[in-house]
């Protein structure tokens, strides 16, 4: 086990901080109101039923839900498995620092799906079913996508786990020690000793953990590459099965393959917003160096991802259909434009030095590559005659409820818990490289 | 970008995608399945069909409770004197519909599930609530089980799985051929049991084939030549014959082969064994650890890799 203690070594903690600034902000009220909108069409859902607040039908028995929270969120969370990629196994240790934002976004956005879904299935409280062996059907890539979700959701904890542990083996405990000694000054009591001695044991345990958590965390981080590998594929395969509904631009047997692609540009894509939009809206420099760099990997992902789609096209002969420019076609062509525009911006060097050009390639192929998701799981969707489906207005609050939860708990999360990038080093770096990027 | 790390990547992509490939290439090569004409199943003859939905009465009466079913109210009947559904739903498993081309042609239709060989809904069905039973090829749904996730809904190519969308506990609703009702008492499906003129012949899969087949040689001009469900989706248990193509009676033109023998050859590729998942979390294991090993070596590590990364990113 010698090799090990290299492997703590290397996992620093002090390469990340908090960012101080108030918990309370308009865009906190603002998210709040959404989510609780959101959470009360959820109470209803639960007591008057799906078909109360959805515009779903028995044609059309995934909506928005699967298609957006699920399908497309999961892709959209995959921020925190490319980085992983790009650090652990492409080995480049500078974009650590970056880890931390990219596996909490992950973790709000498969732990959402995962809610959405629980919303979203009719007996939920059957669930404990896939816990079952007797019940297991390995043939439903449904089972595969379920047990691989939920093990990664408990992953991305694991990951982040050490953030919580630093900050309890760090703490003074005064915002509590203050709301305790109210409390008991309001009984007329003194505060017992012994309180002050568990929370005590809470910081010794957080540091008993912590070192040996160091230890095994990389088994734990590789385990957090498989899984997605595993189930963003089968979500593709989970359409397979839907040869005579689902339109035949989509419908091919390398949906697997073209869905992991797929979830790979959009996770380093949507690293590079995320990294973007948190340093404009917290007011910290921007990370040109590292973003250009990840930048840079996009354009070879999307070169073999469009290649499979156009020569599984010509494959099966369906070239025609995709320039036919009917309604399917559009869509198809659409996506198609969106991703090979973003990637064509990116492949320029000057280009990716620029965060304003960085911003709009990867707005363009997060748009694309969720367009294609869509397109699968919705748009070129057709059950036969007589079916359609938009979703009602109730069905989306729920969504945007969700969405606006991520981003709350996002905001709130790196002001409590040190997960951007600690500061100093990073201008440090930038002074050093003579970097001065102000956009 | 360093040129080993780049291999590293692309033999990332490489397993990953090796596994998918063989799955898609895998696809092709066909598994024998038998059909088993053994097992039980309806014959619905159109031709003989009188339009008198006492087949759809009966089955309400009979699967009720057992299935969860109720009466559809129509609009206009504000009493709701009579059950009036539209379409197959989740409180209706059978129903006979009328498709009118002109005064001279018509036809009526009967729907109800298909009881496949080689059911969607069982091989998407991810907790087992879908099951054919092996030697009545009954397709039965176990709600207990169900976590009404509506993927058998998706998968079956027929629309048959239909959910209760207005319920708080909610279920899915599909024929089972009166598997704990009617079967159990009678030895007959309800439908067949009601039917007045004959239309729905109840019985063993081989015996419905030759009678279908028989109708067909006796009154030739009178069918179309074609036993819908006898190929369809790999074969059917519910079997249709008429005298007008079977699209039009809205029943979908399908291949012979079940759409779940493709989906399940790439399942089982990429999941054979569970090699593949366990091949790709060893050979990451041993990347990463290698490259941890390293980083914790040159404990400056960090600076040389920023300084090497400029090299690459300057324009």
């Amino acid at each position: 086990m010698k090799y090990l203690k290299g492997v703590a070594n290397t996992m620093s903690h002090d390469e990340f901080q908090k960012h101080d600034a108030k918990i309370l902000t308009p865009s906190f009220i603002v998210l709040l109101v959404l989510t609780l909108i959101g959470f009360v069409l959820v109470a209803v859902r639960f007591i008057k039923g799906i078909g109360a607040v959805t515009n779903m039908s028995d044609g059309y028995p995934w909506g928005i839900w699967i298609t957006y929270d699920v399908a497309t969120g999961t892709a959209i969370a995959c921020g925190g498995y490319a980085m992983a990629i790009l650090i652990y196994i492409r080995n480049h240790m500078h974009y650590h620092p970056m880890i931390r934002s990219a596996i909490l976004t992950s973790m709000f956005g498969y732990g959402l799906a995962g809610f959405s879904v629980m919303v979203d299935v009719g007996r939920p409280w059957n669930a404990y079913n896939f816990f079952i062996p007797s019940k297991w059907q390995a043939n439903s890539a449904m089972f595969e996508v379920a047990l691989c979700v939920m093990a990664y959701t408990t992953v991305l904890a694991l990951e982040f786990l050490p953030a919580i542990l630093t900050t309890l083996e760090k703490t003074e405990w005064k915002t509590l020690q203050y709301i305790l000694d109210r409390i008991y000054a309001r009984m007329g009591k003194e505060r017992p000793e012994r309180i002050g001695d568990r929370l005590d044991r809470v910081k010794e345990v957080a540091a008993w953990i912590k070192p040996r958590l160091d230890k095994v965390l990389i088994f734990i981080i590789v385990l957090g590459i498989t899984l997605p590998t595993m189930h963003q594929s089968s979500l593709g395969s989970l359409l397979l099965i839907a040869s005579t509904k689902l339109h035949p631009l989509w419908h091919t047997g390398f949906l697997p393959l073209l869905f992991l692609i797929n979830c790979m540009f959009i996770g380093y894509s949507i690293a590079i917003l995320e990294s973007i939009i948190s340093c404009y809206a917290f007011k910290r420099p921007f990370e040109t160096k590292e973003l250009s760099g990840m930048a840079s990997i996009i354009p070879w992902l999307t070169i073999i991802w469009l290649t499979v789609v156009v020569g599984d096209l010509a494959w099966r002969g369906q070239i025609g259909a995709a320039l036919s420019f009917d309604f399917y076609s559009g869509f198809f062509l659409l996506e198609f434009c969106l991703v090979a525009g973003g990637s064509l911006l990116m492949f320029s060097g000057k280009k990716r030095e620029s965060i304003r050009w960085l911003f709009v390639s990867a707005v363009l192929i997060v748009l694309g590559g969720a367009l294609y998701r869509f397109n699968v799981y919705l748009i070129g969707f057709n059950p036969g005659k007589g079916w359609h489906y938009f979703p009602a207005l109730a069905e989306l609050l729920i969504t945007v409820g969700i969405v606006a939860f991520e981003i709350l708990g996002y905001q709130v999360i790196v002001k409590i818990l040190p997960v951007l990038p600690k500061l100093h080093t990073r201008q440090q770096i930038d002074e050093d490289h003579g970097v001065t990027e102000k956009a | 970008m360093g040129k080993p790390s780049r291999r590293d990547f692309l033999k990332l992509i490489g397993t990953g995608g090796a596994a998918l490939l063989a799955g898609v290439s895998g696809a092709g090569a066909s598994e024998e399945r038998q059909v088993d004409n053994q097992t039980v199943g309806m014959l619905y003859d159109a031709t003989r069909c009188v339009g008198c939905k006492a087949c759809m009465s009966a089955c309400k009466r009979v699967n009720s409770d057992y299935g969860s079913l109720s009466y559809e109210k129509a609009k206009f009947d504000s009493d709701g004197l009579w059950d009036a559904p539209q379409d197959l739903s989740g409180s209706t498993r059978t129903l006979i519909k009328l498709f009118k081309e002109s005064d001279a042609n018509w036809s009526y239709v009967k729907y109800s599930c298909m009881h496949c060989q080689k059911p969607s809904c069982v091989s998407v069905c991810p907790v087992s609530a879908m099951t054919r039973d092996k030697a009545t090829g009954i397709v039965d749904y176990n709600k207990d089980a169900c976590i009404g996730c509506r993927y058998c809904q998706i998968a079956c190519a027929f629309n048959i799985p239909k959910f209760q969308w207005d319920k708080a506990i909610p279920q899915i609703v599909k024929c089972d051929m009166c598997k704990n009702t009617n079967l159990i008492k009678k030895g007959i499906t309800a439908c067949a049991e009601t039917c007045p003129v004959g239309a729905i012949t109840y019985g063993k899969r081989k015996d419905l084939l030759a009678e279908a087949n028989r109708r067909i040689k006796e009154h030739p001009g009178r069918y179309v030549d074609h036993i819908y469900g006898a190929n369809e989706v790999g074969g059917a248990n519910h079997l249709y014959l008429a005298a007008m193509q079977f699209d039009k009676l809205g029943l979908p033109i399908l291949k012979t082969e079940a759409p779940a023998e493709f989906s399940e050859k790439i399942q089982h590729t990429i999941y054979k064994g569970f090699v593949a998942p366990v091949a790709l979390y060893a050979t990451l294991c041993f990347i990463a650890v290698k490259n941890m090993k390293g980083h914790g070596k040159e404990q400056k590590g960090t600076d040389e890799i920023s300084e090497g990364g400029s090299e690459h990113d300057e324009p």
